[in-house]
């Protein structure tokens, strides 16, 4: 079985700048680009949000699809189910916008659609080989990658700096 | 060397497929490598929404609602924050432009004086014309004491505090009447660039429109005040431009010469270089040191002064500045201001061309500095030629790679030289106009941007509006695309509509008339001036156009705004940063008609750019019954 890819993030790279929200909506938009977007009506949204860990850190937050994800579990209509490739994403069609996701998620990454009348989360970006908001990123905080190859890429690091000042 | 497809889509340019697969291959990084390493672009840029006008911040509005603040710390609105950004850009442009304008107030001050190292009043006709226009009494005086008056004349326009810049007053009355009906009749050159400074300061004008006005106001005094001050004293000091013909494009630089390329604006410095190059004892030194002369070529906007008043060959416009560098064929890059990459002093590392800058105001990191200084000029211009002739031997044979492509054109179409072109009066032209055989007159301008696609804008633009019977007037890095590519030869009206080719073959000129440097569009200004006055109507009326399809500076901005108001429907081919404010947004794109009767347009695709401006210029000839 492949390793399905996460959106892992390098909190120490983030600068703030948001720029992965705009490409998160604009991923989400009808027109797809910057210009046509910002003309939208209802505008289109962002599903990754950025917050401030005082005082030094950035920190973009996105939904985890979680294995276990507490949303799926709770959501009473069925709407959340997780697809082939591992993704959580809500149905808007079986949503009945009771907010019992949002109430369940320990990342807070369910937002509300006042136009539709419905929940709105992360969707990984289907029909796209990378996520929007990992491509736009100009810093590289953000990761598209499986958890083996993410967890090597930390092994690699952390054996560096636990032999580092050993000497050889 | 390989020209892969990525690389044919940088440009419509030969020179720049070879040379951009020669830096491919040298491992050199140019302008197109930085900016796919800056992509994506900062949206909130893009948009105009960043504010970084005070320390509570810096702010930026989200463009999507409830995702993000709708304000700034200060409370300001999207609009707010955009028109705030968008006229501090007229600020810059307008101080840069008018910067140069005050240059060349000081030189012609200190010619007057008999302290100008080199310099002479080159053109006594447009001397008197101006002193006329000024007031200065030209009767039994010598050149130099009419051109001291008129040098202080100018320069009092910079520093003047109320009243008006005198150049404006070339504009039709009734513009200058609905100037000072909207506030916007500037009352000096610095006074309305400070006022945007003070304005945008934390809490000090927060209504956008009013801000746009200010705008408006200090782009006037750029067009109709320091570019024209700029473009009228090169003049006087350094001859009207007549038509000329010459060569451009990177083949210009020789393989058994030394290459000196001149980059930058101001003509104060090229003259001087010119001269220096010309010098038997330099050129003598060139030969000891085993190269048969001195070339010196211009590029960017030096290009276009020294082309259009010596037919100086020009190596290429704003994109191709790193190319030229990586021919391994240039023994010195001479700049002074505006427009000249700090990327050079690394690029000219790798090889043996010295980078030299030469004023106090435009230092760059691998710079060699000679400082220019007006009252020793021929002295620094020969200093200076000495160190790239003395560099010929360090030249590395292996590395030369100089494309052949150059292209002939005819340059130098100054108001006058377009005026004797038609046989001393504006008459035939406005005959033309009025039978069809013109459709219309367009001002194709501005600079080249990586975002699109090099000189495609340009060329794509002006090739549909000529043959659709449109008389093209360029500067600026379009009039360099436009060389390069034939349009600017007479026999480039093969090209046009049936009407404009008659006409241009009955005059002997190019469908699309050089008409100078990035200042110079005061030129267009004032035959677009001229024709309005000789109808007795506005330039609003006119079936004129304008657009600049690959835009990218801040000069170009203001250019903008002093294009529309002096009422003249502008494209932009690239997006501004406005749209995320749509007060703003409609400002430009719809409210701007009732103020100064024109508006800009946003288009990418330059074919459908063409379409809006003729689309334009048809609904002005119905208007005028023609």
């Amino acid at each position: 079985m492949t390793q399905p890819k996460e959106i892992f993030v390098l909190t120490d790279r983030c600068v703030g700048c948001r720029t992965c929200t705009i490409a998160c909506a604009v991923a989400h938009s009808t027109s797809k680009t910057l210009f046509g977007a910002v003309a939208e009506t209802p505008r289109p949204k962002s599903r990754i949000y950025v917050e401030w860990a005082a005082p030094a850190h950035k920190v973009p937050m996105v939904c985890r699809h979680c294995e276990d994800a507490p949303c799926m579990h709770a959501c009473i209509s069925g709407a959340i189910r997780r697809t082939d490739d591992g993704v959580v994403i809500t149905d808007t069609d079986k949503c009945i916008g009771c907010w019992t996701c949002v109430m369940v998620c320990p990342y807070g990454m369910i937002g509300r659609d006042l136009e539709r009348h419905k929940a709105y989360r992360c969707d990984r970006c289907p029909d796209r080989d990378i996520p929007a908001c990992v491509a736009a990123c100009p810093t590289g905080a953000l990761v598209y990658q499986t958890v083996p190859a993410y967890a090597a890429d930390v092994r690699r690091h952390a054996s560096g700096e636990m032999v580092k000042g050993k000497g050889s | 060397m390989a020209v892969t497809d990525d690389i044919l889509e940088k440009s419509i340019d030969p020179t720049v497929h070879q040379m951009l697969a020669r830096a491919r291959e040298l491992g050199l990084e140019t302008v197109w490598d930085r900016y796919e390493k800056m992509l994506p672009e900062c949206g909130f840029g893009e948009l105009g929404v960043c504010c970084r006008n005070c320390n509570m911040g810096p702010c930026r509005i989200s463009p999507f609602e409830d995702q993000g603040p709708q304000r700034g710390i200060c409370g300001a609105t999207a609009d707010i924050i955009v028109a705030r950004n968008l006229i501090r850009m007229i600020a810059g442009g307008a101080a840069a432009h008018s910067d140069h304008g005050r240059d060349l107030a000081h030189t012609l001050l200190l010619t007057a004086e008999g302290k100008g190292g080199g310099y002479e009043i080159k053109d006594e006709a447009k001397l008197a014309t101006l002193a006329k226009e000024y007031g200065i009494a030209t009767e039994n005086r010598t050149k130099e004491e009419i051109a001291l008056d008129l040098a202080k004349a100018v320069y009092a326009e910079f520093g003047r505090q109320e009243g008006f810049v005198q150049f404006t007053r070339r504009a039709p009355a009734k513009r200058v009447a609905q100037w000072q009906k909207m506030g916007i009749d500037p009352r000096g050159i610095d006074r309305e660039i400070v006022e945007i400074m003070h304005r945008t300061h934390i809490g000090v004008d927060n209504d956008p429109v009013n801000l746009i006005l200010q705008g408006l106001k200090a782009s006037i005094a750029d067009g109709w005040g320091g570019s024209m001050i700029a473009t009228e004293i090169s003049d006087v000091l350094f001859g009207t431009p007549t038509p000329v013909r010459s060569v451009a494009n990177l083949g210009v630089l020789k393989a058994d010469e030394v290459n000196i390329v001149a980059h930058g604006h101001e003509p104060v410095l090229s003259e001087m270089i010119l001269a220096a190059a010309a010098d038997p004892e330099l050129v003598a030194k060139a030969k000891s040191l085993g190269a048969k002369g001195i070339n010196v070529v211009g590029m960017c906007c030096t290009g276009n002064e020294i082309i259009m008043r010596h037919g100086i060959p020009l190596a290429g416009n704003f994109l191709q500045q790193e190319l030229a560098v990586i021919t391994g064929a240039v023994e010195a890059m001479i700049v002074d201001v505006q427009c000249i990459m700090p990327s050079l002093g690394s690029l000219c590392e790798c090889f043996h061309t010295r980078f030299i800058s030469t004023s106090y105001k435009a230092k760059f990191p691998g710079a060699i500095h000679i400082q220019f200084n007006e009252e020793k000029a021929l002295d620094i211009a020969k200093q200076i030629v000495k160190v790239a002739v003395e560099n010929y031997p360090r030249r590395v044979q292996d590395k030369v790679c100089i494309p052949d492509e150059k292209t002939e054109c005819m340059v130098g179409f100054s108001t006058e030289a377009v005026i004797k072109a038609l046989g001393g009066t504006l008459d035939p032209l406005l005959e033309a106009i009025k039978s069809g055989a013109v459709r219309g007159i367009a001002g194709v301008v501005g600079c080249n941007n990586p975002k699109i696609k090099h000189d495609h804008g340009h060329v794509a633009l002006v090739r549909e509006l000529i043959k659709n019977n449109v008389l093209v007037v360029t500067t600026g890095c379009n009039a360099i695309a436009c060389a390069k590519v034939g349009l600017m030869l007479p026999e480039a009206a093969a090209d046009a509509g049936e009407g404009l080719r008659g006409v241009c073959q009955a005059l002997g000129v190019p469908p699309v008339l050089h008409m100078g440097s990035c200042v110079d569009i005061s030129r267009i200004l004032a035959t677009c001036a001229a024709v309005a006055n000789a109808l007795g109507v506005d330039i609003s009326d006119l079936p004129v156009a304008g657009a600049a399809p690959e835009w990218m500076s801040e000069k170009a901005v203001s250019i903008g705004a002093y294009v529309v108001s002096s009422g003249i429907f502008t494209v932009l081919g690239t997006v501004p940063p406005v749209l995320g404010g749509p007060v703003v947004t409609d400002v430009l794109t719809r409210g701007a008609e009732d103020v100064v009767g024109a508006v800009f347009a946003v288009e990418t695709d330059p074919v459908k750019g063409a379409a809006l401006m003729i689309a334009h210029i048809d609904k002005k000839r119905a208007a005028l019954g023609i």
